[in-house]
């Protein structure tokens, strides 16, 4: 196809990000192995020869191998690319959002949650990969498929499971819902029922790391954002307008882009011209990355490399990872349009059967002590269900309140205070 | 046409044309029943069949068979050239409608809740509703965009704006809030029709909604003036003022206050811009209080054009302050109580109808 050979010359030239420094150029990796149909449903739309093309050519956009990964692949026996804790902490984060998303779903259909509930089932790792690398002054923000990612970045399940039920004990006492899970405490900042609208968001909190280092004089600030978004969004005008600032401005900041070849009922395929995703890192200055992402371990190496080159302050990076969602968009989506067949070749690269036999191949891991995780989980989500069940609705007073900062809408006086407590203020006509 | 004769015959009967049907919801034996799905769909159905430069637009219209169904079926039958699928682009593609609109077609463009459509209001006010003024004649626009708007149930803050003031403010524009299956019908056939550009503000809950109706509703040149309230009910005592939803709500409140004695009459505003301030006008002429009710922000509302369209014209006519029943000022909450609380509820008319007949009643929930 014309098209995709031309773009083939672009992308196989290094972009130069920074002619003085060569490290960015070592420091990009590529897993150049290519993942089978990755098209799946290509097929229908005979495109396949297409994805031939797509094999070849994915290697072509990156710099350079890793030696370490290089290293890896060499070998036969393990070199592993994780601890036991490290394997351990994977498959809990990864089991915890499985099972939640699926005590969603049966709540749901007990009429306990409502609205518009979307679950990640299938696209934990992307998840487990990125966030498990972060530290709690860094910040996430996500779409309406929150759940998981507020989870992995550590809002406790209590907290979000009676957010789902309305109550308000929930991380937004019952205001924000299933699609606008917030956490000061642990810097998510949403869950954005808008695609696309939590990419200048997340623009802006890496803007805000990289100001208070450089200007507020925060040696130390090295917080990096992750945002999180789907292969749709990345045909809307606010993603390209970010990716162009991000890396004008070499902001602290890894686009992650959810690629579940599906935006509703939309195939990735029939709404963008060139499904390439990664590709629009280097039109706009900063490497773009594809990984498989139904393998946590894949994931997480390219999350350590992006995370890294922002904490240093060499700029964003674009990953895309190849994910599947194993349920429908929402739950009150039918899901009649996706192939059985596509499904169910996503189905057999389940994250979660993947580390386990990684684990238990590589002996970093018992089946016990596997199922061990698999039941204290159980058990987590368990208690989180009771916890929200017992926890009470909001009272009719909280009705009014979080509209403003301000309780009274007056504003904040020149000393400081509200000007709604200062008794002068409130002399004469003013009526508060 | 037909529409605008049967207002003025409202209340008598004329052996040609057959009276609205919901004032002789009595008589339903004839008449059929339509959900506002189907008399959304069979609008663009016909639309679509008769005049090839009609085009329907938006995400998920086509293959997914609309988002909320509402374009079922219509992709076997004229081709993803005039049903077309988006990307999730609503900026983009409300530009390329109007583009398209510029040159003579004749866009129906979806968005998946009125919400998006901020995403894209810069062209529905600056290029859609300015550009017949600015070119002074020269470039008209005739552009529907359609949707569901306001609250469905549980959907949270992002979904559940209600836009009719925001988009009846600005010339230009027509706004324009079906309640029943022949409102559908009757005006998205006239929004199609219209050269100008519409807003067509939907409900979601009202999707799944049955009402009777009767062959002229049916009829495929069946259409309804824009611009004409509807008298849902008539009554002596108080006007209650709905448009979309509320007026459902409106009309169980006043079954609920002819049983104290209060005989109320419900408008249908049907269209926003222009609004029917002469049928509103009369009415309060009659009644002499005025109830407004609205499920979106009170604040510079609906409601709040009315009441000083009534000042400015029945002032005189008043017997006592008007009531505004609107939603609650906040962004929408999730919890399901609260929820409740943020909407107008029946109980809530029925109280500001009492309030207007200066008889006592509870305190209101506090606003």
């Amino acid at each position: 196809m014309a098209t995709a050979f031309s773009a083939a010359k672009f992308t196989a030239q290094p972009f130069p990000l920074n002619p003085a420094s060569t490290t960015s150029h070592d420091s990009s990796i590529v897993f150049a192995k290519p993942t089978s149909l990755f098209l799946g449903s290509t097929r229908k739309l005979r495109l396949t020869s297409y994805s031939k093309f797509n094999l070849s050519r994915r290697s072509g956009t990156v710099d350079a191998v890793s030696d370490v990964v290089k290293q890896k692949k060499s070998k036969s026996s393990p070199s592993l690319l994780i601890t036991k804790e490290e394997g351990l902490e994977l498959y809990e984060d990864l089991v915890l959002g499985r099972a939640f998303e699926d005590m969603c779903a049966q709540m749901y259909y007990r009429g306990k949650m409502f609205g518009f509930v979307h679950l990640y089932n299938g696209q934990e790792a992307v998840s487990t990969g990125f966030i498990k690398l972060l530290k709690q002054q860094d910040s996430v923000v996500s779409t309406y498929r929150d759940h998981v990612h507020a989870l992995s970045k550590g809002v406790p399940a209590r907290a979000v499971m009676s957010e789902l039920f309305g109550k308000t004990t929930g991380c937004c006492r019952g205001q924000g819902g299933s699609m606008h899970m917030f956490s000061r405490e642990h810097n998510v900042l949403g869950g954005f029922a808008f695609i696309g609208e939590g990419i200048p968001v997340a623009t802006g909190a890496a803007f805000t790391s990289k100001y208070k280092r450089e200007v507020l004089k925060e040696a130390d600030c090295d917080h990096v954002t992750l945002a999180f978004f789907g292969d749709g969004t990345c045909n809307n005008g606010q993603f390209f307008e970010c990716l162009n600032m991000a890396a004008l401005w070499k902001l602290p900041i890894v686009f992650v882009v959810e690629n579940n070849l599906w935006a509703i009922g939309m195939s990735h395929l029939r709404a963008t011209s060139d499904p390439h995703i990664y590709k629009k890192g280097p039109a706009f200055g900063m490497p773009g990355i594809h990984v498989d992402g139904m393998d946590v371990l894949k994931v997480r190496e390219v999350a350590k490399e992006a995370i890294g080159r922002a904490r240093r302050g060499e700029g964003p990076t674009l990953v895309e990872c190849e994910t599947y969602r194993f349920r429908g968009h929402s739950l009150a989506d039918p899901d009649e349009l996706r192939d059985p067949a596509e499904k169910a070749h996503y189905a057999a690269r389940d994250p979660i059967t993947a580390l386990k036999k990684y684990l238990i191949e590589n002996s970093l891991a018992s089946e016990a002590e596997l199922k061990t995780i698999e039941k204290k989980i159980d058990e987590v989500v368990e208690d989180a269900v009771e916890f929200a069940d017992e926890s009470p609705v909001p009272a009719r007073s909280q009705l009014l309140e979080n509209v403003f900062a301000d309780p009274k809408g007056f504003g904040i006086g020149p000393d400081g205070r509200y000007r709604c407590e200062d008794p002068k203020f409130t002399e004469g006509t003013a009526h508060v | 046409m037909l529409g605008v004769v049967r207002q003025k015959m409202l209340g008598q009967s004329l052996p040609k044309i057959r009276p609205a049907v919901s004032v002789l919801r009595s008589y339903s034996s004839a008449a059929k029943q339509m959900t506002v799905r189907d008399a959304l769909n069979s609008a663009l159905d016909e639309e679509m069949s008769a005049d090839p430069k009609v085009f329907l637009m938006g995400e998920e219209v086509g293959e997914y068979q609309g988002a909320y169904k509402i374009s079922k079926g219509l992709l076997e039958k004229y081709g993803p050239e005039r049903v077309r699928d988006t990307p999730i682009t609503e900026a983009g593609f409300a530009g390329i409608g109007v583009g398209a609109a510029y040159y003579g077609l004749k866009p129906v463009v979806e968005f998946m809740t009125f919400n998006f459509s901020m995403q894209a209001i810069d062209h529905i006010i600056n290029s859609a509703a300015k550009s017949n003024y600015m070119s002074a004649g020269q470039m008209s626009v005739p552009i529907v965009f359609r949707g569901p708007n306001g609250a469905a149930a549980g959907v949270g803050a992002q979904h559940s704006q209600c836009y009719a003031a925001w988009y009846a403010s600005c010339p230009g524009l027509k706004v324009l809030t079906p309640y029943s299956s022949e409102d559908a019908r009757g005006l998205l056939k006239a929004a199609i029709r219209d050269p100008d550009p519409v807003v067509f503000l939907e409900n979601e809950l009202l999707y799944g909604e049955s009402f009777p109706v009767s062959d002229e509703v049916l009829d495929s040149s069946f259409c309804l003036p824009i611009g004409k309230a509807k008298i849902e009910r008539v009554g002596r005592d108080v006007t209650i003022t709905a448009f979309s939803r509320m007026v459902g709500h409106a009309l169980k409140a006043a079954e609920i206050l002819e049983k104290d004695g209060i005989d109320a009459e419900v408008i249908n505003l049907r269209s926003i811009r222009p609004l029917d301030r002469s049928t509103i006008n009369a009415s309060v002429r009659k009644t002499n209080r005025l109830v407004t009710v609205e499920e979106g922000f009170p604040q510079h509302g609906v409601g709040a054009e009315i009441c000083a369209s009534v000042v400015e014209e029945s002032f005189a006519y008043l017997d006592a302050p008007v009531e505004r029943i609107a939603g609650a000022d906040i962004p929408m909450p999730y919890a399901a109580n609260l929820e409740r609380l943020a909407v107008p509820q029946v109980e809530d008319i029925v109280r500001a109808a009492k309030r207007a007949c200066y008889r006592s009643v509870p305190l209101a929930a506090a606003a």
